[in-house]
């Protein structure tokens, strides 16, 4: 249990996705415009990385494995995000229409996310068991969901501010990402995972 | 009783949050008693001098009015009469320069004063107790009465409550600086005060009233604790000195400990405030059947010989008030109507007096400098501090200037009281009320047009129905009466008549052997000619 | 071997979640885009033309279709920016082809001179002119919304297009407009 917990701190502070290992910056940059946008896409992020995590862990393991086609994980983890994203983005229409059309394309896009393949090929690279496999995408999804909605909330107050013109827009959010970044190199060392 | 009444009856003092202590400069206008001013020779007076619509004018340029006599009537919109200062003729009903900041003209009646002094009242009522609420209701809006303290509204509309009042608060703290007005009155008229105090509690079914006062009077605070002992239903509450504890909703919080609610009225937590001047007003329209036509104005500043309080006729012009002042115009001499703080200048002298004018300000540049030109907002974060309201005047100004009116309407910028407090503290002089100001001004206007829009396109559907309703109609008659018509003739042959085909075939018939007899007719002249040549 | 396997494996798996995609397609099937109610809401309704469309609602159900968002000069760079917001498309300036943005009017009708013919009743949008067949004809100002399309029809040229004026309830604290002048 402990483990699982230390596993998680882990993943979210520490090795967080987006700041520390810098995967899946196009929702972060895309999509933290506005703050409600940036609560829709983290719940739909958490999501999709979640179950593409715990699918691609059982397609691995009873699949790919037995039959030694651990060649073609790549492929398969592919085709295991877009079908989970296929069906989110379904659920999203059906459920909150106003969501997702603020979403956007930024929905599908979710499918190329380099953080959920990642999660998903370094479940296999850090040989994780099952639990392991179900925390570490949560933990990934939590952590990307913590930092986009800070991101958010900092790129709406950097909205209406008095930013010098050449920086206005993607700019100062540019250099705001990267004072956020070192600000989570702080947490190195919190704890003793690699 | 709940804890928190037995509080306000042990006459404990909350605190509001933020406020400012600027310098007072009140010793150099509150040290002589309120003098008469002599007549003016002209009055201009705006049909509007409160807050909702004004009322429809009743006299005609060239008519002599008497003092007191109304010059507008409530009419169609319910609005508040406006009466003569003075006996005169009137020269001209149409628009002219009133006392707005915006320095746009409105309507405007003009009277020439014939010096004569004329007055006319109302029938005194001394036993008010024994009348009912709508009568002397009635009696304060034919006298004109507004909420003297500076928003003006219908004192006659805020007392016609339908909700049961806990206490009604009696507003004497005058808490911006220069203003001594309500200070003097309450000085040399305080019987009178308690008299519309005691009228204002009948007429709205209260039990209790707390008269509240700054501690920075204590002249008007000793002759009120003579006096209220034989008035057992009122109670008096001095504050401590802060700006702005004279704001309706700061006041409420100091004695009682309520909060207004957000966009909510003081009626919402069991409680009206009214201004010590409306309270005399009342009095004075009640007891004397007088009506509104003159009220105490604080004269003072650097560049007034003669600073002081004044009774002032509605509808004296500025210019007049000032010379009789002594008026010493520095270069580019600003005049503020109202205090430092909440006032506007002038944009020039003609502006009349109105009733909820408090205080003719005429400083010196060293007494206040103009504002100077605005900085960028270094973040400190003072003006949250001295908020009175608990906003975020900081992001309310980024809003403003980003135009974000939703976030606006999240960072609750209808609940700004405009007290100025925040603009004090700036240290990069930013003039934060005047965007205030302009974003809810912004804001009321894209509502009015949404409301349009939404008219516009329900009139445009309707007619679009109608339109389609009457071309029905027209095909619908069209058809009927193809129908109408061939049932007709139909009848008629079956009756014996000729067929009208036949008639046509007939024609037909005749047409074509004409044609045939021309044809040979034609064919035979021609044989003829060439057998005769 | 293990290609025939991997063909198999894959083929399966892209079997299997096809079927999964197709029952959640039918069972989360979402009808109708009411957006073209929402733009519609948030255009000036004025009904003018002026974006080359036959009134506000067709424009709404082009710019569903994808047409520009920056057609409508009575609407602005208020109603640009809301739309922009609405559909997550770029907010591009008004497009001068069709018009500038300039302060509102409202039509005023020169009494003397209307002879009656009620063209310009039948072109108003919102029916905001009274009157009726040689009868005289008279703008109700509070209805209109100053749109344009009355001024064309009229025979004798007779209606003006004024500015709303500006009076001090709906003053938009301008301050450097205020004339103010130097007291001596």
């Amino acid at each position: 249990m402990g483990d699982y917990l230390l596993l998680l701190v882990a993943t979210v502070l520490v090795n967080n996705f987006v700041l520390v290992k810098f995967l899946g910056l196009c929702p972060f940059m895309g999509v933290s415009n506005k703050l409600e946008t940036a609560i829709g896409m983290s719940a739909a992020t958490t999501f999709v990385l979640t179950l593409a995590s715990v699918c691609s862990y059982l397609v691995n393991q009873y699949l790919l494995v037995p039959f030694g086609l651990t060649a073609l994980q790549t492929l398969t983890f592919i085709l295991v995000i877009a079908v989970v994203v296929q069906f989110t983005e379904m659920v999203v229409h059906k459920t909150s229409p106003t969501l997702y059309r603020l979403l956007g394309i930024y929905l599908p896009l979710i499918t190329t996310n380099c953080a959920v393949l990642g999660v998903a090929l370094l479940n296999i690279n850090e040989q994780h068991n099952f639990i392991q496999s179900i925390v570490y995408g949560f933990g990934a999804a939590v952590g990307f969901s913590l930092v986009l909605i800070l991101f958010s909330a900092l790129r709406e107050r950097l909205a209406a501010a008095d930013v010098p013109v050449p920086f206005k827009g993607a700019a100062v959010a540019m250099v705001t990402a990267g004072l956020m970044s070192l600000a989570f190199m702080g947490f190195s060392g919190l704890v003793a995972v690699a | 009783m709940s804890i928190a009444t037995k509080e306000i009856e042990a006459g404990r003092i909350w605190d509001f949050p933020g406020g400012i202590h600027p310098p007072e400069h009140k010793h150099r206008s509150n040290q002589t008693p309120i003098a008469q001013l002599s007549l003016a020779e002209t009055f201009v007076i705006p049909i509007k001098q409160h807050t909702g619509a004004p009322g429809d004018i009743i006299v005609a340029v060239g008519d002599h009015v008497v003092g007191g006599q109304p010059l507008t009537d409530a009419g169609l919109n319910n609005g508040l009469p406006v009466h003569a200062p003075t006996s005169g003729t009137i020269t001209a009903i149409g628009p002219g320069r009133i006392a707005h900041p915006s320095g746009l003209p409105d309507t405007v009646i003009t009277l020439t004063a014939d010096g004569r002094d004329e007055q006319v009242t109302m029938p005194p009522i001394t036993d008010f107790h024994e009348r009912g609420r709508s009568e002397l209701l009635d009696r304060i809006k034919q006298a004109g009465i507004a909420g003297l303290g500076g928003a003006g509204f219908p004192t006659a509309q805020k007392l016609a409550l339908q909700r049961p009042l806990d206490y009604l608060i009696i507003n004497g703290v005058e808490c911006e600086p220069y203003i001594t007005a309500d200070d003097r009155l309450m000085r040399e008229h305080a019987q009178t005060i308690i008299d519309g105090i005691e009228i204002l509690l009948h007429l709205a079914g209260c039990q209790k009233a707390m008269l509240a006062i700054e501690a920075n009077k204590p002249e008007a605070i000793a002759q009120f604790e003579s006096l209220l002992p034989h008035h057992p239903a009122i109670s008096l509450r001095v504050v401590p000195v802060k700006y702005p504890s004279g704001g309706e909703k700061q006041l409420i919080q100091l004695v009682t400990g309520r909060q207004v609610p957000s966009r909510g009225l003081p009626l919402d937590v069991g409680l009206v405030v009214q201004n010590v001047g409306t309270a005399y007003a009342v009095a004075r329209a009640v007891l004397a059947g007088e009506p509104l036509i003159q009220r105490v104005v604080t004269v003072t500043g650097d560049h007034v010989e003669r600073p002081g309080n004044y009774w002032v006729r509605i509808g004296t012009p500025v210019a007049e008030l000032l010379h009789q002042c002594g008026f010493n115009p520095g270069p580019q001499q600003r005049v503020i109507m109202g205090g430092p703080m909440m006032g506007f200048t002038l944009p020039d002298l003609t502006v009349p007096v109105v009733k909820i004018t408090n205080c003719i300000l005429v400083p010196s540049y060293a007494e206040l400098p103009p504002p100077a030109a605005e900085m960028n907002c270094i973040r400190c974060g003072a003006c949250a501090d001295v908020c009175p309201a608990q906003l975020l005047p900081q992001q309310l100004q980024w809003l403003a200037k980003a135009k974000d009116y939703d976030g606006l309407e999240k960072q609750n910028l209808f609940d700004c009281i405009e007290c100025g407090a925040c603009a004090f503290v700036c240290p990069s002089e930013i003039p934060l009320v005047h965007y205030y100001r302009k974003a809810k001004a912004e804001v009321r206007q894209l509502a009015r047009e949404k409301m349009k829009s939404e008219v516009a396109r329900e009139r445009f559907e309707a007619r679009q129905i109608r339109l389609e309703r009457e071309k029905q109609e027209r095909l619908e008659r069209h058809r009927r009466a193809a129908e109408a018509r061939k049932k007709a003739q139909a009848e008629a042959v079956a009756k014996g008549a000729d067929d009208p085909q036949d008639a046509i075939q007939a024609a037909i018939a005749r047409a074509k052997a004409r044609k045939a007899a021309q044809a040979a007719a034609a064919a035979a002249k021609q044989s003829d000619d060439e057998s005769n040549v | 071997m293990s290609l025939i396997t991997a063909l198999i494996i894959l083929g399966v798996l892209a079997l299997i979640f096809g079927i999964i995609l197709g029952f959640a397609a039918v069972r989360f099937h979402v009808e109708s885009d009411p957006i073209v109610e929402q733009i519609d809401a948030l255009l000036p309704q004025t009904q003018c033309g002026q974006c080359g469309y036959p009134g506000c609602r067709p424009y709404a159900e082009a710019i569903a279709n994808g047409e520009e968002i920056n057609k409508c000069p009575p609407g602005g760079e208020t109603t640009i920016k809301n739309l922009s917001e609405l559909l997550g498309v770029e907010a591009k300036p008004l497009d001068a082809a069709h018009g500038a943005e300039s302060v509102k009017k409202v039509a005023v009708i020169r009494e003397d001179e209307c002879i009656g013919c009620t063209k310009c009743i039948q072109a108003c949008p919102v029916d905001a002119i009274l009157g009726a067949a040689k009868h005289m004809h008279t703008v109700i100002a509070h209805e209109c919304t100053g749109c344009d399309l009355c001024v064309e029809p009229c025979p004798v040229d007779c209606i003006d297009m004024v500015p709303v004026p500006v009076r001090p309830d709906n003053w938009q604290w301008d301050l450097q407009q205020i004339p103010i002048r130097v007291v001596e």
